[in-house]
């Protein structure tokens, strides 16, 4: 049987400024060693100051995958040496002494499966190495500290996964759960880091450091639970190793075996005190929750009766499923529902093209309210909802302008058809015989008006002229 | 020009006009220029000091607004950030290093306007009771300059003792603001524990130590406690202390006060002159109508290797960011896999920095934890524990602030042992969080002895009292030099 366990690493991108400093949290736009201060560079008798907000954040998360939170909660050392580290310790946290770290254990479903969470806990990212220089005898290691001190949330969980399949999922519903509480953009460069521990067959449990994706995260356990069985095979034993993923060749390679061994000497951060947890600041956080993935699914299928597939894909996206709280109305909600899932996610696909564009929440309330009262088809909104990503313009503007209009006068609309009708004389007897051919003649209509025909009317008119 | 007067006096000579500040702080240098060859208080001194002083004179002549210390000359120990300014440690390993940002009591006192007449020195990153392991060299007790002037400020006692500056400030991990003015014969003063904003001053063990001022007058004391404590934002550490004065009813006295005589702290191994010290300065308070009895701490006599246990450990965590990497000293990375770079780098730490390092290595560590560091902490617990009985009982704890007299440089310093149970009596105090204050109490056969108070937690101000009760009984010799 194989079992995979993670730890993954997550970044509370949203935050203002670093765990233990005022530096910049999002320290990507900076040159090299600008987003730095005596703090986080660790500089001699320079002090840590707690982010309280940090705290919340994190214990937020906790409280999402309905984990235990402590009343009080302490920091410890991890000592250990990498140039990474300014101080040459991580302040981190653990719960070897009593449960002191900002989650404890819960679970999460995915699927039909339950995944226990062991423990959450608030630490700060080290630095970056950037290593240049071809071969090893001339590689130079360059460190930029601008990420040191950023706030970092660890959620382990138990050996729980089976498959690489329930990885991805649980990673799929972890991210938008991280999303939709406002706490991480997991999308960002390097905002979501993974160790995995795989073991098959009850063997001995190997760890996979270093991997800088989700996506990678499920081709590594791939890889290892393949490399595994094929060692089972040959009957050669696993060890019980460190390996580290390479992610320019995606595999898992052996790590020196020095680095196995670290005793971290862990010991009670004493530069910061324990901090209180109070009930108030629970109930407050809880109060300030966003509205969890499935109440918000649940809520869009019964009040609105969007179907459950439309709920599931808008409700696990925090951005559409804001967008869409922002737009509809109590009529127009299955339309903005749908558009959104249907046509916007797709013309939005990218995180570029969603900076791009210039569509607004009044925008798509408009342009809903429009299919809905005909003024628009359909059919025709999507020319339209393209015209507005590019250029921001009102929705009556690009009607207009792009004559999208309906053609609502049943005379041109009759006009229309009786040309097609005789234009079309073997179809119409095709369809004199068999009905369901006239989706052929309609077709011709929509082609002839440029989509800007009401399906529906059209259908009734025809069957009207020919006669069926 | 006279410049034995206390903070106070000068203060209300330089505010009165009475005396010059230039004329001062260059009386002051000149007194360093003549002394500090044979006493060795400071690692460096500081250039501005005199353009420094004639700016604040030029203020006091216009009548502008000028700080609390009107230019008043005070040396600081060189573990505390001073921007621009090097700051040593007294080690090899940040002979160079440059703060790139002030202390929280230095950019206090900057706004007060103290002048920070030199850094002075210590023993190499606040570890040991003599000076005698700085990097560069003991600093001689002014007393008797063969004789050790206790640690790990002595910089800081000897430059106030011997007059090349008017205060200082120390750091006290374990007793070291108080043992080198016990043998300075200065007051020495280690602060409930979150006092005083300890950013900026570079850790050794940041648990237990505070920053603390050595004056000549516990008035002094008060007053340069009125200027740094409180609460800081850039230390989470710090204490809320409503902006206390602690120079307001100073004059109190000690009358009906109870006060402990802690038994572990007179035993076994006590100078007799040690211990007829300590009876006079009881039946004084007594006189002064204090009601002492004795009680025993029994934890007291596992505190000091509760003790160096502990302050290993943080400071195997706290020295690890000397790695030579962002700061340090020139040697070229060219060439070295990081570990090995790291590990020769740090060849730079003296002998008793390097003991430690290997200590703090080994007590915390997964298979030793348990044995050591956690038996450590439980000590910690109990003996908190046992004195805060005893604090429901006595207002005031006493006992001499060391055992014995300061002894010749190099007597003890190949038996680390022993140095090691010199700190018996100021432990307790910093394992505790308490505060406690060493006050100038005798001089026999031309060697300072010190009696120490020690109060609960947040009780700075009555033990300020206590001290300024003591302090007034004494009158002691001139210093010899």
């Amino acid at each position: 049987m194989t079992k995979i366990g993670l730890e993954i690493h997550c970044q509370l991108t949203n935050l203002e400024s670093k765990l233990f400093c005022s530096c910049k949290a999002n320290y990507r736009e900076f040159e090299p060693n600008e987003n730095i201060c005596p703090v986080c560079a660790g500089m001699p008798g320079s002090l840590p100051r707690l982010n309280q907000e940090a705290v919340k954040k994190a214990t937020m998360i906790s409280m999402a995958l309905n984990c235990s939170t402590p009343e009080k909660i302490a920091f410890f050392r991890k000592n250990y040496f990498y140039p990474d580290l300014p101080k040459n310790f991580q302040i981190t946290q653990l719960n070897i002494y009593g449960d002191t770290s900002v989650g404890g254990s819960g679970t999460i479903s995915v699927g039909d499966k339950k995944i226990r969470i062991t423990r959450i806990q608030l630490e700060e990212d080290p630095g970056r190495l950037i290593y240049e220089g071809s071969s090893s005898k001339n590689q130079i290691t360059l460190v930029d500290y601008n990420r040191a001190g950023t706030p970092l949330v660890e959620i382990v969980t138990e050996p729980d996964f089976e498959t690489p399949k329930e990885v991805r999922d649980f990673l799929n519903i972890l991210s938008d759960l991280l999303k939709n509480l406002g706490v991480a953009d997991p999308s960002l460069e390097g905002a979501m880091r993974a160790d995995a521990n795989v073991s098959t067959r009850g063997g001995n449990k190997v760890e996979i450091k270093n991997i800088g994706s989700f996506h990678d995260l499920e081709k590594a356990a791939h890889f290892e639970i393949t490399r595994q069985e094929s060692l089972h095979d040959r009957d050669i034993p696993i060890a019980q190793e460190t390996r580290h993923w390479d992610d320019r060749r995606k595999i898992t390679v052996s790590s020196r075996s020095k680095e196995e061994d670290l005793d971290y000497r862990y010991f009670l951060e004493g530069d910061i005190p324990w901090v209180k947890i109070n009930p108030e600041i629970k109930t407050e956080l809880k109060s300030k929750m966003p509205e969890s993935i499935s109440s918000k699914k649940e809520r869009y299928v019964t009040k609105y009766q969007i179907p459950e597939q439309v709920a599931d894909v808008l409700s696990s996206d925090k951005f559409y499923s804001d967008l869409f709280e922002e737009s509809h109305s109590e009529t127009n909600a299955k339309e903005v529902a749908n558009i959104i899932t249907t046509e916007l996610m797709g013309l939005e696909d990218t995180r570029e093209k969603r900076e791009a564009s210039k569509l607004t929440a009044s925008h798509l309330k408009d342009l809903a309210d429009a299919i809905q009262t005909g003024k628009v088809s359909r059919n025709s909104s999507k020319n339209a909802l393209h015209e507005i990503l590019k250029t921001g313009k009102s929705v009556s503007q690009i009607i207009s302008e792009l004559d999208l209009g309906n053609v609502s006068d049943e005379s041109e609309l009759l006009k229309i058809i009786d040309q097609v009708i005789s234009n079309e004389s073997e179809a119409v007897e095709q369809a004199k015989s068999n009905p369901q051919t006239i989706n052929y003649l309609v077709g011709k209509v929509m082609q002839a008006t440029k989509g800007k025909a009401d399906p529906t009317s059209t259908l009734n008119l025809l069957k009207k002229q020919i006669g069926i | 020009m006279n410049l034995k007067i206390s903070a106070l006096e000068f203060i209300e000579e330089a505010k009165n006009g009475n005396i010059s500040v230039e004329e001062f702080v260059s009386a002051t240098l000149e007194r360093i220029n003549s002394v500090d060859d044979k006493l060795h208080a400071f690692l460096s001194v500081n250039d501005n000091a005199l353009d420094q002083a004639r700016n604040i004179d030029k203020k006091i002549k216009s009548g502008e607004k000028v700080g609390d210390c009107f230019g008043m000359p005070i040396s600081i120990k060189d573990n505390m950030c001073i921007k621009d300014t090097k700051t040593t440690c007294a080690s090899k390993m940040l002979e160079n290093f440059v703060a790139p940002y002030d202390a929280t009591v230095i950019s206090k006192l900057k706004k007060q306007d103290a002048i920070f007449i030199g850094k002075v020195n210590m023993d190499e990153f606040a570890m040991g009771l003599t000076t005698e392991f700085s990097a560069f060299g003991p600093s001689k007790n002014p007393w008797n300059i063969e004789h050790v002037p206790g640690g790990s400020s002595g910089g800081s006692a000897v430059s106030v003792s011997s007059y090349e500056c008017i205060a200082s400030l120390g750091s006290d991990t374990g007793g070291s603001v108080r043992n080198p003015a016990s043998f300075c014969s200065t007051v020495g003063y280690k602060p409930t524990y979150g006092l005083i904003s300890r950013y900026g001053l570079i850790s050794y063990a940041n648990s237990i130590e505070q920053i603390g001022p050595l004056t000549r007058t516990v008035k002094d004391t008060a007053f340069m406690l009125n200027l740094i404590a409180g609460v800081d934002p850039n230390d989470n550490t710090t204490v809320n202390n409503n902006n206390e004065d602690y120079l307001e009813n100073i004059d109190s006295g000690i009358e009906g006060k109870k006060i402990g005589i802690i038994t572990e702290m007179i035993g076994d191994g006590i100078d007799p002159e040690v211990m007829t010290a300590t009876k006079e300065a009881i039946s004084k308070l007594e006189g002064l109508g204090a009601i002492c009895e004795e009680v025993s701490l029994e934890m007291v006599k596992y505190s000091v290797a509760a003790y160096y246990t502990i302050t290993a450990t943080e400071a195997g965590s706290n020295l690890a960011r000397y790695d030579n990497l962002r700061y340090g000293y020139e040697m070229p990375v060219e060439g070295y896999e990081f570990n090995s770079y790291i590990s020769k780098a740090r060849k730079n730490f003296g002998p008793e920095v390097t003991r430690r390092m290997i200590i703090g290595g080994f007590v915390p560590s997964a298979g030793h934890a348990g044995k050591y560091f956690l038996k450590a902490m439980k000590v910690k617990s109990k003996l908190t524990k046992e004195i805060n009985e005893a604090f429901k009982k006595f207002d005031l704890l006493i006992a001499p602030t060391v055992p014995i007299l300061p002894f010749k440089i190099g007597e003890k310093i190949d038996d680390p042992v022993s140095l090691f149970l010199v700190d018996i009596n100021t432990v307790t105090a910093n394992l505790t969080g308490k505060p406690a204050i060493s006050i100038p109490f005798k001089i026999v056969n031309g060697l300072p002895i010190g009696i120490q108070l020690m109060a609960n937690s947040m009780n700075d101000k009555m033990l300020l009292q206590a001290a300024h009760a003591l302090e007034k009984t004494v009158t002691l010799p001139e210093i010899p030099i």
